[in-house]
């Protein structure tokens, strides 16, 4: 298997430098939903050694020092641009995995002729004229790989202009190159787990693909021999079943027949999204978007193919199964055209955030009950909306409401397009 | 009141993309008082086309279309006017004598592009007013092509 990993640089802070050209080579962070801390860091501000996730009044000595500019996140234009980057990088093979809102999955199986650089920097070049975001391509044998390839890519560490092909390279040349990357730096290695293998002295990725993959597996797990695999060009981890992280939650299933018409496929994606909204309750946490998208067969090059998404972000986070439902059947009512056999349907709960509220116990009680759930929206269609609610919701808008740096919805509002003079 | 469609059980949200999404309704409680119909089924019902849609016609590559509005007079020669809403293309190439969007001290100003020996010259449509002159090592950002201009009557 060939595949590549295209993956938007700073997403964030890229989205808002395609309408404010100001905060080109500029310091730039993009703040989290209550102002709180660091999403999204410019080059600039990286190099200041700002970390992620560093707490926006810890910042403010430094921001005023270099001239650092903070801006709320504007998760509206952000979902917007990712939308149009995903349908421009769709065009690039048959095979599109979305994993998460600037990053993705292509399939360069059959693509053998190419040479699979300058077809890398294709898409490069495509995306930033048409959508304005700088990207880089990670391409490898497996999906491990090519997130290493990125990695590469994104720090220069090899390859050339932001593309990085690892299959192109000789056996010596990766033990070099690996040899140099920490070995946290892999595709579900986290924080923990690389600090215990550090201990036993795998310390980098070269250390930890020559390991023995059977001796760890009984140390660790089974995931860890599954990646040791994969580094070392074993696929493993298939196109679409992507280990789910943390910051997303997915559920799709293929139909049994092909469906055609919008009602089956809004019941089959009502399922879908009460199956994750189950497992986003159960970890504690809300969804502030919502992805779904529905596809025709890939492997039936003779029918018409139609393998459109849309993500939506929405009013405000939520873990309830109704708002989502309603979000995602929204969403499909936008991408669903006529005419084609759809084979698959998905949805995918995005920018997760943390529940964790004094008052979770008392909602957890209530939002068990879905009927609770439905009767209080019942009320509020009568009476209007947020006429009865939770305690925990009201408290949520209140700190929704902090966003006292965000740029206008350039794309999404009329009253808040860019102006030319 | 939004219009709300009962045959799917649940309604679909309609307007924008920002607005709070509708609630579902009592049951039994009344939405639509229109009389469905059940008589005689429509003869034109075989003819039915698309209506013709404003995004198709104006809108080349979706993905990179943006809306800009303007703001002052420089362009009025050119048919753009103050408040006017111009419609994007990032995909299509400027070529020489392209009305685009381009970056002038990080702001967006909207131009035809010359091609002149010394460089670039960003023409407004005032008779030499207002133009843009880029010299050969001087930094243009063309942002996109304007395509169409649409002006309120």
């Amino acid at each position: 298997m060939t595949v590549a990993l295209v993956d938007g640089n700073n997403f964030y802070v890229s989205c808002e430098r395609v309408f404010n050209p100001r905060l080109e080579g500029k310091p730039v962070v993009v703040l989290s939903n209550n102002d709180g801390c660091a999403v999204a860091r410019s080059a600039e501000v990286k190099a200041l050694g700002v970390r992620m996730g560093t707490p926006w009044f810890q910042l403010r000595d430094l921001a005023k020092q270099h001239g650092i500019i903070a801006l709320s996140s504007n998760y509206a234009l952000y979902a917007d641009m990712s939308n149009r980057m995903m349908a421009v990088l769709a065009d690039y093979s048959p095979e599109q995995e979305i994993y998460s809102i600037d990053e993705c999955f292509l399939g360069l199986d059959g693509f053998a002729d190419y040479d699979l650089v300058a077809y890398g920097q294709t898409i490069r070049q495509r995306v930033r004229q048409w959508v304005g975001i700088p990207v880089c391509v990670g391409i490898a044998e497996t999906k491990t790989l090519a997130k290493l390839a990125n990695h590469c890519a994104k720090k220069n560490l090899a390859g050339d202009n932001g593309v990085c092909n690892l299959s192109g390279m000789t056996e010596a040349e990766l033990s070099r190159l690996f040899a140099t990357i920490e070995v946290g730096e892999i595709w579900g290695v986290g924080p923990r787990l690389s600090k215990k293998l550090i201990a036993r002295g795998i310390a980098t990725v070269e250390a930890l693909r020559t390991a023995d993959a059977k001796t760890l597996r009984r140390e660790f797990s089974v995931v860890l021999e599954r990646t040791i695999a994969e580094l070392n060009g074993v696929m493993c981890v298939d196109m679409q079943e992507a280990a789910p992280n943390k910051q997303q939650i997915i559920s799709s299933r293929s139909f049994g027949n092909y469906v055609y018409d919008l009602a089956p496929l809004g019941e089959a994606v009502a399922t879908y999204i009460a199956t994750a909204a189950t497992k986003l309750r159960h970890q504690g946490s809300l969804a502030g978007m919502v992805q779904v998208y529905v596809r025709t067969n890939p492997h039936k090059a003779d029918v018409p193919q139609y393998q459109p998404s849309l993500t939506i972000p929405l009013p405000e986070a939520t873990d309830d199964t109704l708002r989502l439902t309603q979000a995602a059947l929204w969403g499909l009512k936008r991408i669903y055209r006529s005419g084609f056999a759809y084979q698959k349907a998905g949805v995918a709960l995005l920018n997760l955030s943390d529940a964790g509220m004094p008052q979770l116990a008392l909602f957890s009680k209530a939002r068990d009950n879905t009927r609770v759930m439905q009767a209080m929206d019942r009320i509020n269609a009568v009476w209007g909306r947020g006429t009865l609610r939770s305690a925990a919701e009201g408290t949520r808008r209140e700190w929704k409401m902090k966003r006292e740096r965000m740029s206008p919805g350039y794309t999404t509002r009329w009253d808040q397009l860019p102006i030319a003079r | 009141m939004q219009s709300l469609t009962t045959s799917g059980g649940q309604p679909f949200p309609t307007g924008s993309l920002f607005s709070p999404l509708p609630c579902i309704p009592l049951p039994g409680f009344p939405i639509l008082a229109t009389p469905v119909p059940a008589g005689f089924p429509s003869p034109a019902a075989d003819f039915v086309e698309d209506r013709l849609s404003l995004d198709e016609h104006l809108i080349k590559h979706r993905e990179a279309t943006f809306f800009v509005r303007v703001t002052g007079q420089s362009m009025t020669g050119f048919g753009i006017h103050d408040g006017d809403l111009l419609v994007v293309d990032r995909a299509v190439d400027a070529a020489d004598r392209s009305v685009v969007i381009a970056v002038v001290d990080g702001e967006f100003t909207v131009k035809q592009l010359c091609r002149i020996p010394d460089g670039v010259l960003l023409r407004a449509s005032g008779k030499g007013h207002g133009d843009i002159l880029v010299g050969p090592d001087q930094d243009l950002t063309v942002w996109g092509v304007v395509r169409w201009a649409i002006h309120r009557v």
